[in-house]
């Protein structure tokens, strides 16, 4: 096969994969905002986002369904393409934001926030932008900035996390056990109690990030082949280094700050979608794969169990373990991990 | 086209300096190699010329432009360099990868043009590795990696080629068969090419200009038959030898003496 | 600069006393050292009210700081990985699942359970990230997996404590570490596990010293290298368990001290496990007393100090090891 006849083929596939992945993202958009508890049939929610008044139904779609569907949508994104890119940058498929504290970093403050300060609604959302952005930057800082090797990064971001856990359960101690319970669904990542307000925040991060984050794909792709040959190539590597490292922290503090921390999408997106793509890593297909997983898991969440709704953040922590190790126990070769 | 000159160019990492005030010139359409023990700042020179690390005086000019004006695109696109240790992609085929040295070339959200595809097809061709394009890198033997990763720089199309250790990992039959290739480049596109080797011999037979390096200072630069010889390589790698003149090519040949066969 | 070991050995001792007599003498109420003495010798000073109250949480301190920071310094020498840690491997978050699941379920009644279910928790996520990593020594690797596992392990029990508001008043104060109101009576039910795990690996210096120059070579020189693994690493974890058990999970003991020690003494195994045994009690108790004094009369339990004293020292750790 000449290359030219490989490219175009490669390609096809490609486009191929990610029509499959948008098409299933939108049929879980819909699912979301039209089954679960209280469901809807599609004609009526047109009808309803075409002006009609259909009493309690149009409330509930209105006020509750749609927002929770879009959070859900642009969070996964948001989650899935930031921890993807920064697994590219950081060369280790196990490297991720939730990991490395940024998550926890707008955890910490927002439930200090919520129980020390008795902050509200979007007061604990912008506490915790700021408390992932400090994180963020704090790594940043001590690891010695954007020449740093990705070891030193992961494990210094892995030290932070130790150290807001910390801070977690103190003010988990420290309230009542009431707003023990709040600060608790608020950790979980529940969708629940879903303002317009935050759905248009969100929206507005991953309508200017992720573009950003998409375009900044092709040179991490040459970053991969080393950081010497990609700046023989043209590319000023600490330069997209901190591009990335911005544009992650911007998707994943916001989506974090509107959702609550939702585990494991930053770390396994990436993985997913390379093994959906015969290897090849990709940034959209990950955003994509983010997408469906959240939009999935609150959908499981919200079906009718026995013990009522649980918060999505815990459906993805439970099912992230053994994607976990089925990640690892087919992770082949040494580099992979090393970078 | 593709003349390289250092001007008084100090090179180190933080604070600690590896080469101090070097005087370096590359002729154009030459092969130049650069030898010295491990540590002598070889590679660090090449890194310096890449503008990979600044210098902190003097400077680095290519035909005459000093290389820290350049953006990075421009210096891209007429300066390509293989480090010693490139990391292996997961999952890229050899046709991928290759395509990958196109990238000075193509806009930012460009597509692939024709001339992108000539460029890829003609470094397949000479580094013959046109078989292995739909394999995954990764499965390939060293050798063929390697000529893969030449084929990527070729790729790149640039006027200067630098190559720090090549021929390192490669067995004799392939070392041979890359510096060949680097020959071919240098003589039908006329590349200047810049080489750090660690075999002297096939430096000395294979470079129009020898570069010798000790403790970040030059000892000696020029035609091969003039700067090898037994107090150079005396006074450069602290070992005896006998140099005479390599059979095959005429060039100088060091032979080492080591302690069990000094005769006194 | 290695400090030769006699005087290490003397000053590993005295700190140790002095952190003794510390946690006895200070606190919201301060006690001169003079009675502190006299009551650990048998006499009767005015202030021997304050002290009795204080045996249970020095004697919990010394008992599970040695164990955690002994747990730590095994841990580290059978994987070959400075990061090993009960904490960052998970150990801890399984067992609290365990015992989150028990005081759901209503089995967690006795102590004597908590004991049996921490352990069976530890022992579960200890297994699994001894399973996934084998055969891949890298460092990063583990710390990751241990992160993954707790992070699980703690959605569960999240899952399992977000409806159930009893077992959320219980979980949010077991889960930050304490030896603060943990007594005799929560002591001792762990004392087995904890006597067993010493036994398994107090005498394992020389033989981490082997296993520290590679499988290979180690096997060449003689060592049963799969089954002294187990042995070695079952100790840590019962060490790690039942410490768990009595305090709740507590990082960094066992990441930090045999690491300190390492940076004074040098890293023959012997003198680290000594060493740790001496220095794991000090930590913890300096930990306790900075809690009790930093705002009186309130209390930060000895767990959330020892994490915030932690994380800079991993810092620390990492930007003078991991090459930049």
């Amino acid at each position: 096969m000449t290359a030219a006849v490989l490219r175009a083929a490669t390609a096809r596939r490609r486009r191929l994969v990610l029509a499959a992945a948008a098409a299933a993202t939108v049929a879980l958009f819909v699912a979301r905002a039209l089954l679960g508890d209280y469901q809807i049939a599609a004609p009526d929610a047109v009808r309803i986002l075409l002006g009609a008044d259909l009493g309690p139904a149009s409330f509930i779609f209105l006020e509750t369904k749609l927002p929770t569907a879009l959070v859900a949508l642009a969070a996964g994104l948001a989650l899935g393409g930031s921890g993807a890119a920064f697994q590219s940058m950081l060369r280790n498929p196990l490297a991720s934001p939730d990991v490395m504290g940024v998550t926890l970093g707008a955890s910490a403050a927002a439930v200090t926030g919520l129980v020390v300060a008795g902050l509200t609604g979007a007061q604990v959302t912008a506490a915790a932008f700021a408390g992932g952005l400090a994180v963020a930057l704090g790594i940043f800082v001590l690891s010695g900035g954007a020449h740093s090797a990705s070891n030193r990064i992961i494990l210094i971001g892995l030290g932070l996390a130790f150290a807001l856990q910390a801070v977690i359960h103190w003010v988990l101690i420290r309230g009542s056990v009431y707003q023990a319970r709040d600060a608790m669904r608020w950790l979980s990542g529940s969708l629940n109690a879903m303002t317009w307000d935050g759905v248009s925040r969100l929206w507005v991060a991953v309508a200017v990030g992720l573009p950003l984050l998409l375009l900044l794909g092709r040179p991490l792709r040459l970053i991969e082949v080393g950081d010497d040959l990609a700046g023989g190539l043209g590319i000023r590597v600490p330069r997209v280094r901190l591009a990335v490292l911005l544009v992650v922290v911007l998707l994943t503090a916001s989506a974090t700050s509107v959702a609550g921390p939702i585990a494991f999408v930053g770390l396994l997106a990436g993985p997913i979608a390379r093994r959906l793509n015969a290897g090849r890593s990709s940034l959209p297909l990950a955003a994509l794969v983010g997408a469906a997983v959240v939009l999935g898991a609150d959908l499981l969440g919200d079906a009718r169990w026995p013990w009522g709704p649980l918060p999505v953040g815990i459906i993805t922590g439970l099912l992230g373990a053994p994607m976990l190790v089925a990640l690892l126990l087919r992770s082949t070769s040494e580099e992979e991990i090393h970078g | 086209m593709g003349e390289l000159i250092a001007r008084s160019v100090t090179l180190g990492y933080g604070d600690r300096v590896v080469a101090r005030d070097l005087d370096v010139e590359v002729p154009a359409g030459r092969i130049t190699s650069i030898v010295g023990p491990n540590g002598c700042g070889k590679s660090t020179l090449l890194r310096g010329f890449s503008r990979l690390l600044a210098p902190s005086t003097g400077q680095i000019l290519l035909d005459g432009d000093d290389v820290a004006t350049l953006s990075a695109r421009e210096l891209a696109r007429r300066l390509g360099l293989l480090p010693q240790s490139p990391i292996t992609p997961e999952a890229m085929t050899v046709a991928e990868l290759v395509g990958l040295g196109r990238h000075p070339h193509r806009a930012m959200l460009g597509g692939w043009s024709r001339s992108d595809q000539d460029a890829v097809d003609e470094a397949l061709e000479m580094t013959r590795t046109a078989d292995l394009a739909g394999r995954r890198v990764d499965q390939l033997s060293g050798g063929q990696r390697q000529r893969v990763w030449i084929a990527t720089v070729l790729a790149q199309r640039t006027a200067t080629l630098l190559l720090d250790e090549p021929i390192s990992f490669l067995d004799i039959a392939r070392a041979v068969e890359v510096l060949d290739l680097v020959v071919d480049l240098n003589r039908q596109r006329g590349t200047t090419v810049v080489m750090v080797l660690h075999d002297l011999n096939l430096a000395a037979r294979y470079s129009d200009r020898l570069i010798a390096m000790r403790d970040g200072a030059i000892v000696a630069a020029g035609p091969p038959s003039d700067v090898v010889t037994e107090a150079m390589v005396h006074d450069v790698f602290g070992v005896p030898s006998r140099v005479v003149p390599d059979p095959v090519s005429g060039t100088p040949l060091v032979v080492p003496i080591g302690r069990h066969h000094r005769r006194h | 600069m290695t400090v030769p070991r006699a005087a290490g050995g003397a000053i590993a001792v005295g700190g140790l006393a002095a952190g003794v007599l510390a946690s006895f003498a200070i606190g919201a109420v301060s006690v001169p050292v003079g009675d502190v003495v006299g009551f650990l010798t048998g006499a009767d000073p005015a202030t021997a009210a304050i002290l009795v109250a204080r045996v249970d949480r020095t004697l919990v301190g010394v008992v599970c700081g040695a164990a955690l920071a002994l747990s730590g310094a095994v841990l580290q020498g059978v994987t070959r990985n400075p990061l090993a840690d009960p904490g960052l491997l998970g150990i801890n978050a399984g067992a609290a699942l365990a015992v989150a699941v028990g005081v759901v379920t209503g089995i967690g009644a006795s102590q004597g359970t908590v004991v049996a279910l921490a352990l069976l928790g530890a022992g579960a996520a200890a297994g699994f990230v001894a399973l996934l990593s084998r055969g891949r020594p890298d460092p990063v690797l583990l710390v990751l997996l241990g992160a993954a596992v707790t992070a699980a392990c703690l959605s569960a029990v999240s899952a399992v404590t977000i409806r159930n508001q009893a077992a959320l008043e219980v979980m949010r104060f077991w889960q930050v570490g304490s030896i603060g109101g943990r007594g005799l009576p929560l002591l001792l039910p762990s004392l087995p596990v904890l006597v067993l795990g010493a036994v398994l690996t107090v005498w394992a210096g020389s033989t981490l010293n082997t296993l520290a120059v590679g499988d290979d070579l180690a096997t060449a020189l003689g060592t049963r290298i799969g089954r002294t693994r187990a042995l070695l690493g079952t100790g840590a974890v019962l060490l790690a368990a039942g410490s768990v058990a009595v305090v709740g999970p507590i990082g960094f003991v066992g990441l930090v001290v045999p690491h300190i020690v390492r940076l004074l003494m040098g890293p023959d195994y012997r003198v680290v496990i000594a060493g740790s045994v001496l220095l794991g009690p000090v930590l913890l108790l300096t930990a306790d007393i900075i809690g009790r004094v930093v705002m009186p009369p309130a209390e930060i339990s000895a767990g959330l100090v020892v994490l915030l004293l932690g994380a800079p020292v991993l810092v620390a750790l990492v930007r003078r090891s991991v090459h930049a």
